[in-house]
C-alpha cells in the first residue's frame, strides 16, 4: 500500500518530510519461489515498480528482492533494530501492532494516513483507550503465543479491544522470548485494538543489542537509560482490565471465518459455518486437509520454524497434502538453513521458499482451488482470504506441521 | 484545499448488511486490488458476495444487487464493521459505489480512520436493526441525529472526525498550519533521542 501513498503524495506535489526515517519493504505480493525476480500476481509488477520509483525519487531506503535484509516488514523491522522501544511507528498495514512487542507505539494506518505521516512527520490522533490483559501462570508444553492469542480472541471477541491500546502483562508474558511476544502483539489488530504492547525488559534489551540498526556504544547506553523508564508504573490505572490464566490454554484451531471463532483443537465446532463446511457439534480433529502453510508476520520467525521442524523431523507430509514453509525474512531463512531446518522441511515434503507474505492472503496468480481446506500459521481466516472458496484453519506452526503429517487437523502434543 | 465534498445531510432507504465482523477482505478482496489507483473500485465492492464465483454475474439476493437498494447512499452494518486489513481500497470502493454513510454498532479503528479521510461517515449507533424496515432515513451529521419514521436516534462520532467530514477538510493542510510547533518538537526530540533519527 506504500506505493499508493507515495504516488498520491507525488501527484499532490508534496515532499516526504524526512526520508531518513522512512523505510520500504517489498513483502506483500513478492514471489516466494526460489530464484524469484518479481511477482506472480497479475498486475502486481506495477506496484513493485511504483514503489521502487517513488522511493528512489524521495530518497527512501527500499529492502528489495536480493537484499539480505528483506523480509515481511513486521518480522524484518524488529530483527534489524529498525523498531525500537519508545519509538512511534506507523505503516500502511494492519499488523504493524506486532512491533509493540518491543515497547514501541506501533499501529496500522490507511494510505491517506500514510501520506499524512510522510508529508508532516505526524498523525492527527484521538487518544486511544487503555486496556491491560494480565496473563497469569505459564503456557503448558506444546502451547504457544499463537494459541494464547487465539484463546484471548475466543474469550473476548473480535471487537474485544476495539480502539484500545492493549498492554499484555503478567507472568506468562514476562516468561516469553521476544519472538513469542511479537506473535502475541501481532494479533492485537484481530482484537479490534489500535495496538498491543509489552513493557520493555532485560529479555528485550539482550535481544536488541547488536542488531544492525540498533544504537551502539554510547548511544546504546543512553537509549537503554530511557528504555528502562518506559514500563507501566505500579498503580497505573486502565480503562479496562482483564485477567487470563495461561494454564487454561490448549493448542487452538480456527473453525470459522473470524479469528475469534477458534477453539481448543480437541473441541467440537460450536456452530455451523457453511463457508467452512463445518458442522456445529462435529469434532475438528480428523478433518481432512488439502494444504498446510507455515509463514507470515504472525509465525514466520526462526522459533516458529524450529517448532514446526521439531514435529516434522523424520516424518512425511501425508499423501495429497501440499505444504509450504515461507520464512518471515531473508535472514530467518539464512539462519534456518545454517542449522539445517530447510533439510528437515524438504525431507518431510514441504516446499522451502523465499521470504514474503505469500499465502497469508491471495491476490491472484498461482493458488489453491475453491473448496480447498488449509491449515495455516497465519492470522486471518476470512472468506476468500487465501483464495476464492478456500477454507482456512488458523493454528500454531506446530499444529500446522502435525496436521500436515496426519493429513487431517491434528493435536501437536 | 478540499479533500472531498463535505458530508452534511444524507437521505434515502438504507441498505441492510446486518452481519457482524464484515471484514475488509469481504468489502474488497485482495485479488480485486490490481491497480495503483484509488479510482473505479465500485465494481469490485463486495465482489466475493455480489458475484457468482469466477464471474461478474450478479447474485440476485445480495443486498446491493436488489433494485430497492441500487441507489443506496447509506449502508447498515453489524458489530466490528471493517475489521481486518488496513486496505483503504475498502472505503474507496464503498465511496465509488455511492455509499456516504455507514451506520453500525462499532467500527474497526483503521477502517473508521479511512472513512473519515475519504468523505464516508462512520456513524456509531447500537440499534441498527430498527432502521432496516425499508423506510427512508435522514442522517444529519451536524446534529448527530438519524431521523427514521417519526423517531430520531443520536449517534456517536469523535469531534475531530465530525469536523473533518463536515468541512471536507484536508488533514495534511490542517496539520501543516502547525509546522513550526512540529519542527520544534522534532528538534527537541532529536537532541533527546538521537538514535531514533540516526
Amino acid at each position: 500500500m506504500g506505493s499508493v501513498a507515495l504516488q498520491s503524495l507525488a501527484e499532490a506535489r508534496r515532499a516526504v518530510v524526512d526520508p531518513d526515517r522512512v523505510f520500504a519493504m517489498i513483502d506483500h505480493i513478492v514471489d516466494t519461489t526460489p530464484g524469484r525476480t518479481g511477482t506472480l500476481v497479475p498486475g502486481g509488477e506495477a506496484f513493485l515498480t511504483a514503489t521502487r520509483e517513488a522511493c528512489a525519487a524521495a530518497g527512501i531506503r527500499v529492502f528489495d528482492i536480493g537484499d539480505g535484509e528483506q523480509g515481511i516488514v513486521h518480522v524484518a523491522g524488529p530483527e534489524l533494530g529498525l523498531a525500537l522501544p519508545g519509538a512511534t511507528i506507523v505503516c500502511p498495514d494492519s499488523h504493524t501492532c506486532t512491533q509493540g512487542a518491543l515497547g514501541a507505539l506501533a499501529w496500522g494506518i490507511g494510505a491517506s494516513e500514510a501520506e499524512h505521516a510522510l508529508a508532516t512527520g505526524t498523525l492527527r490522533m484521538t487518544r486511544a483507550g487503555t486496556m491491560r490483559i494480565t496473563i497469569d501462570g505459564r503456557l503448558g508444553h506444546g502451547v504457544t503465543a499463537k494459541d494464547l492469542a487465539l484463546a484471548l480472541l475466543a474469550r473476548f471477541g473480535a471487537d474485544g479491544g476495539q480502539g484500545m491500546a492493549v498492554e499484555y502483562a503478567g507472568e506468562a508474558v514476562r516468561a516469553m522470548e521476544v519472538e513469542a511476544r511479537l506473535t502475541l502483539c501481532n494479533m492485537a489488530t484481530e482484537f479490534g485494538a489500535m495496538t498491543g504492547l509489552i513493557a520493555p525488559d532485560a529479555v528485550l534489551f539482550a535481544w536488541l543489542r547488536g542488531r544492525p540498526h540498533a544504537p551502539a556504544g554510547a548511544a546504546w547506553e543512553a537509549a537503554l537509560a530511557t528504555w528502562r523508564e518506559l514500563a507501566t508504573d505500579d498503580g497505573a490505572t486502565f480503562d479496562i482490565e482483564h485477567c487470563f490464566d495461561a494454564r487454561d490454554v490448549a493448542p487452538m484451531i480456527g473453525w470459522g471465518t473470524s479469528p475469534a471463532q477458534s477453539v481448543a483443537v480437541g473441541d467440537r465446532a460450536p456452530a455451523d459455518n457453511a463457508y467452512m463446511a463445518v458442522e456445529g457439534g462435529a469434532p475438528l480433529l480428523g478433518l481432512p486437509i488439502d494444504a498446510a502453510f507455515i509463514g507470515s508476520c504472525t509465525n514466520g520467525r526462526l522459533s516458529d520454524l524450529r517448532a514446526a521442524a521439531d514435529v516434522l523431523r523424520g516424518r512425511q507430509v501425508a499423501p495429497g497434502v501440499r505444504a509450504w514453509v515461507v520464512p518471515g525474512s531473508t535472514s530467518v531463512r539464512a539462519a534456518a538453513e545454517a542449522e539445517g531446518l530447510d533439510r528437515v522441511f524438504t525431507d518431510a515434503g514441504f516446499e522451502w521458499r523465499e521470504s514474503g507474505c505469500s499465502m497469508c492472503f491471495h491476490a491472484g496468480g498461482p493458488g489453491l482451488p475453491p473448496g480447498s481446506r488449509v491449515v495455516s500459521s497465519t492470522n486471518r481466516n476470512f472468506e476468500g482470504r487465501q483464495g476464492v472458496g478456500v477454507r482456512t484453519h488458523i493454528a500454531s506452526p506446530a499444529t500446522v506441521a502435525a496436521s500436515a503429517v496426519a493429513g487431517v487437523l491434528a493435536d501437536p502434543r | 484545499m478540499t479533500a472531498f465534498p463535505p458530508v452534511t445531510i444524507v437521505s434515502g432507504v438504507p441498505a441492510p448488511l446486518l452481519r457482524d465482523d464484515v471484514d475488509t477482505d469481504a468489502i474488497i478482496p485482495s485479488r480485486e486490488i490490481n491497480r495503483v489507483s484509488k479510482a473505479g473500485l465500485g465494481q469490485a465492492l463486495f465482489a466475493g458476495w455480489r458475484y457468482r464465483v469466477g464471474t461478474r454475474d450478479a447474485v440476485p439476493d445480495f443486498v446491493l444487487n436488489r433494485p430497492e437498494y441500487a441507489q443506496a447512499a447509506i449502508l447498515l452494518g453489524g458489530a466490528n464493521f471493517g475489521c481486518g486489513s488496513s486496505r483503504e481500497h475498502a472505503v474507496w470502493a464503498l465511496h465509488d459505489w455511492g455509499i456516504r454513510v455507514v451506520i453500525a454498532p462499532g467500527f474497526a479503528p483503521i477502517f473508521r480512520g479511512n472513512c473519515v479521510r475519504n468523505g464516508v461517515l462512520p456513524a456509531v449507533l447500537d440499534d441498527v436493526a430498527s432502521l432496516a424496515d425499508g423506510a427512508p432515513v435522514t442522517v444529519d451529521l451536524a446534529a448527530q441525529r438519524v431521523r427514521h419514521g417519526g423517531r430520531t436516534h443520536g449517534f456517536d462520532i469523535a469531534a475531530p472526525d465530525k469536523a473533518m467530514l463536515l468541512g471536507g477538510l484536508d488533514a495534511i493542510d490542517l496539520t501543516r498550519q502547525l509546522g513550526p510547533e512540529i519542527a520544534a518538537f522534532h528538534a527537541r526530540d532529536r537532541a533527546a533521542r538521537p538514535w531514533i533519527y540516526a
